[in-house]
């Protein structure tokens, strides 16, 4: 896996474990670091062990093994109040007794700050995330989004080194979601905070972060930039997660270092890139991207082994064209192909050759 | 984002104003809001409303005075008690008449009781006095009878007095008798006197109408074969004392004018009723006493509530009462300052409970829950009686302690008997009222709060007196209110375990009610009490907001 260098890593998870109810591992294993400065995502499904990591970062769970360290000094002895990590909660927790202002004045009072240096913080902090008008409302008196700056900017006053955020976007719609999203990563970098964001919208964490922890059974999968994660998944799982994906299954019947050669479940032959298959007669699944598959015959290499497919459908999104093929069995591959003017049309019932670059199509585990 | 603040009212889409359609709209769901309370509403006037509405009004209640004595009380208003004298001889002739009539119908020693309340002694005077009215007048009746043996005759007395046109007279006796017994007096009487002779001899005729109109109605005998009372005949020779109704009598032709005239040439005795009620008791001619009738004599009396705070109505005004009968300023106060002590140990304790009951695991919490109702279904008085086992003197608590040496067995505490007790025993018979608000609230504070303070560098105390605690406040709120309104108004436990130190004003209005039978003094007590309730509520509503109580979600 991807990592970063030695020695400077600011948050860091080592062989960490994690149970609840002392039978089963809702995290496994678990190794991280993070350098200062950096937007890591932890992208996961649903119960994947992702809230679970970020309360043990925060101090509200204790890691059952393994050592977490902050700024290289293990956590475990430090009371949550004395790490100083702000923190955004997935339903924001504005305290609902009191005004914006007072939500915002209270990280800096429990750290006894004098009152106009305290009234100057929030005022900047609330006038940073465009809220400056609403210091005398109470957090009811908000909208989802107004509230959501609001913990923003309550995590942020007392100038944390880290942020944690648990799908603070959750409750938003598309719209303020994705300005939302902006902003923050925004705020982030101009900042120069270190920040572990939750999300499983796997978007959000392709278009916001430096890089991305793809989390599933209580481990990361991948850990990788964005663009990196997607073009160059690790595993079948991370394949499947991120973005659109189409996948053949076979079995590896010739292998060198940076080819094999795939037969598939019908019997055509393809050719793909080895990732995590190392002999010949292993199962594999291959997985290649809708938008690198090529319907065009003339624009392939003439080497290139091509397959026959059958279009089922094809659907007019604008700016792209998605046409569902039946491929080798399969009736659900996906080809999305640009609108252009050179672009033809398929009409469902048309037989076409499809092929691609032999490294755009992955052979992962079975 | 933008904050838009137009000026100018705004318009709803039909060009209504925005507030008049919105009023609109809501009020057909307020009436059919209401038809859904409706039954309830009704219950509730019935069973609750009119209960207290009555409880109010007896508090004030005071008609038993001039209903009983009517014509004294009308003679009385001439006179001025601080002359120091006796009222006059007209004041007693009307008393006469009206304590026969009381004393027929036994009403007599219910007034007794009630001016007992304020001047003590005169339960027994009326009780008395009451039993002698027959003996006054005989003096008179054999005086008469002696002048003339017709006026024997029952029969011969009906004829004298009937006649036409005495109605109205006939209804306003009627009245006076329904006022004084209490029923309606309805019925036919088989007499209406004479205008004639009410006109000749209206004090006689008053008496006669009384006499018929009893005897017809309540002993249902036939008017004309029944002897006159003896307060007849007394009115008969009142009547003759005025010179001008005798010179009346000498040019009268009616029935039994005769003997009438025969009577007025006799002697009749000089028996003044002022002399005949000194006589029975000299505290009737105290003006003490007439004091004490007089400023009780308006229907209606502040005297249940000064009484109720240790004031009484004096002809000067209202008044302190002596040292030794102030009684209940002392109770309200202990009443308030117990409730409040006995509200801020249910806080104490049923706080931590609650928070625990909101944060165990629901398994753990459940069984805690039950320990906590268990009380609920055991019987108050068995609860209040097992602390009487714990507390006295031989108890369990003492013997514990003295076992284990931290109390000498010569000075084992008091806790029973006195305020402690009620303190200790209400605390615990109270404290569910405290918890299950208390929990209900807390039960809907998320967890995030916390972590959220803390992870904003608040400690573990912080993070719980200003996030916590001000979120659980709505529900000490709502446990306080519950608690000391209960308490205010608590009976059996302070009258178990209380002593006399330990008691409560409703021990007190309890008293009045059922023993002293007081019940105009006792609807006064719980007036106060509800209104110092209310007073209560009013001013913890201005404080905390009563918005701000909730009971749960
Ligand atoms: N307090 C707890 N006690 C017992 N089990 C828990 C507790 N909190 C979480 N779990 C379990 O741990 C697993 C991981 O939970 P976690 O909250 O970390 O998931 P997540 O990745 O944040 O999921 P989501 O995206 O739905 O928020 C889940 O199977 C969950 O049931
Ligand atoms: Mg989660």
């Amino acid at each position: 896996m991807a990592q970063t260098p030695e020695g400077e890593a600011f948050v860091e998870f080592e062989r960490v474990q994690k149970s609840y109810d002392g039978e089963t591992l809702v995290v496994k294993d678990l190794n991280l670091r993070m350098p200062k400065g950096e937007f890591l995502t932890m992208l996961g499904p649903s119960g994947s062990g992702k809230t679970t990591c970020l309360m043990m970062l925060a101090g509200f769970e204790t890691a059952t093994h393994g050592d977490i360290r902050l700024d290289g000094k293990s956590i475990n002895d430090i009371p949550p109040h004395k790490r100083g990590i702000g923190m955004v909660f997935q339903n924001y927790a504005l305290f609902p007794h009191m005004t914006i202002g007072e939500n915002l004045a209270f990280p800096l009072e429990v750290r006894k700050m004098g009152k106009s240096e305290r009234d100057e913080k929030v005022k900047r902090a609330l006038d940073m995330v465009e809220m400056g008008a609403f210091g005398n409302r109470r957090p009811a008196q908000l909208s989802g989004g107004q509230q959501q700056r609001v913990a923003l900017a309550r995590a942020l006053v007392f100038e944390p080194e880290l942020v944690l955020m648990d799908e603070p976007l959750g409750a938003l719609d598309k719209q303020l979601r994705e300005k939302m999203q902006f902003e923050i990563t925004d705020l982030a970098h101009n900042l120069g905070i270190t920040t572990v964001y939750v999300t499983h919208d796997q978007t959000e964490a392709l278009t916001m972060s430096d890089r991305v922890a793809v989390f599933d059974d209580g481990r990361i999968q991948q850990l990788a930039p964005p663009d990196e994660l997607y073009e160059a998944p690790q595993n079948s799982f991370v394949a499947q997660f991120i973005g659109e994906n189409n996948t053949l299954s076979g079995v590896v019947t010739q292998i060198t270092d940076d080819k094999c050669l795939v037969r598939l479940d019908s019997g055509e032959e393809i050719d793909a890139k080895p990732v995590n298959v190392s002999q010949v007669g292993e199962r594999t699944t291959v997985s290649i991207r809708p938008e690198r598959v090529e319907t065009n015959k003339e624009r392939l290499s003439d080497d290139a082994h091509t397959l026959k497919a059958e279009v089922l459908e094809f659907i007019y999104m604008g700016d792209i064209f998605r046409t569902r093929l039946r491929v080798a069995n399969s009736e659900e591959f996906i080809v999305k192909t640009r609108n252009a003017p050179d672009q033809p049309r398929l009409r469902p019932g048309e037989h076409i050759e499809i092929g691609w670059l032999p490294e755009d199509c992955r052979a992962l585990d079975a | 984002m933008s904050d838009t603040t137009d000026s100018g009212p705004m318009l709803a889409a039909d060009g209504t104003p925005l507030k008049e359609s919105l009023g609109r709209a809501l009020r057909r769901q307020k009436i059919r809001a209401l038809a859904l309370i409706a039954p309830l509403l009704l219950f509730v006037l019935l069973t609750f409303v009119i209960p207290i509405v009555s409880m109010l009004v007896r508090s004030v209640e005071n008609q038993i005075v001039s209903d009983t004595l009517p014509g004294t009380i009308a003679a009385l208003s001439e006179w001025d008690s601080t002359q120091g004298d006796a009222p006059s001889e007209d004041v007693f002739q009307n008393l006469f008449f009206d304590m026969f009539n009381a004393a027929e119908a036994k009403e007599h020693t219910k007034l007794g009781t009630r001016l007992n309340y304020e001047n003590t002694g005169l339960a027994s005077l009326f009780r008395t006095s009451g039993r002698s009215m027959d003996d006054i007048g005989e003096v008179f009746q054999d005086a008469i009878e002696d002048a003339d043996a017709r006026f024997e005759d029952g029969a011969f007395w009906y004829e004298m007095m009937s006649g036409a046109g005495g109605d109205t007279l006939l209804a306003d006796r009627r009245t006076r008798w329904s006022a004084l017994t209490g029923d309606n007096m309805s019925g036919d009487v088989g007499f209406a006197p004479s205008q004639d002779i009410a006109a000749l001899l209206p004090i006689t005729t008053a008496a006669y109408t009384d006499f018929a109109i009893w005897t017809a109605i309540e002993d249902e005998d036939i008017v004309a074969e029944e002897d006159p009372w003896e307060a007849v005949y007394a009115a008969l020779a009142v009547d003759l004392r005025d010179p001008s109704r005798v010179a009346a009598i000498a040019s009268y032709s009616g029935a039994g004018a005769d003997a009438l005239q025969a009577l007025t040439a006799t002697e009749m005795p000089d028996l003044t009723f002022t002399e005949a009620f000194a006589d029975l008791d000299e505290d009737w001619v105290s003006p003490d006493v007439w004091e004490t009738v007089q400023v009780y004599s308006p229907n209606y009396t502040p005297g249940y509530f000064l009484n109720s705070v240790d004031r009484e109505l004096t002809i000067d005004g209202v008044e302190a009462r002596p040292e030794n009968e102030q009684l209940y300023i002392k109770l309200f106060g202990r009443t308030l300052w117990m409730s409040l002590i006995i509200t801020s140990s249910c806080i104490l304790l049923g706080y931590p409970v609650a928070w625990l009951l909101a944060n165990l695991p629901v398994r753990t919490a459940n069984v805690l829950m039950i320990l906590v109702l268990l009380p609920f279904w055991t019987s108050l008085l068995v609860r209040t009686s097992a602390w009487k086992v714990l507390l006295q003197q031989q108890g369990v608590i003492n013997e514990l302690l003295v076992w284990l040496g931290f109390v000498d067995d010569a000075n084992r505490l008091i806790l029973m008997n006195n305020s402690t007790g009620t303190i200790i025993a209400m605390t615990h018979i109270l404290l569910p009222f405290m918890i299950l608000p208390l929990y209900s609230v807390m039960k809907t504070i998320p967890p995030t709060y916390l972590r959220a303070a803390k992870s904003l560098g608040a400690t573990n105390w912080t993070a719980f007196w200003r996030v916590y605690f001000p979120q659980s406040v709505p529900g000490i709120g709502a446990g306080s209110i519950l608690v000391f309104i209960l308490a205010i108004g608590y009976y059996i436990t302070p009258e178990i375990v209380g002593g006399t130190d330990g008691v409560f004003i409703s021990n007190r209005i309890a008293y009045h009610i059922s023993r002293s039978l007081n019940w105009g003094l006792a609807a006064a007590l719980g007036t106060i009490l509800l209104v110092l309730v209310l007073a209560l509520y009013w001013v913890y509503d201005q404080i905390v907001g009563i918005d701000n109580v909730k009971l749960g979600g």
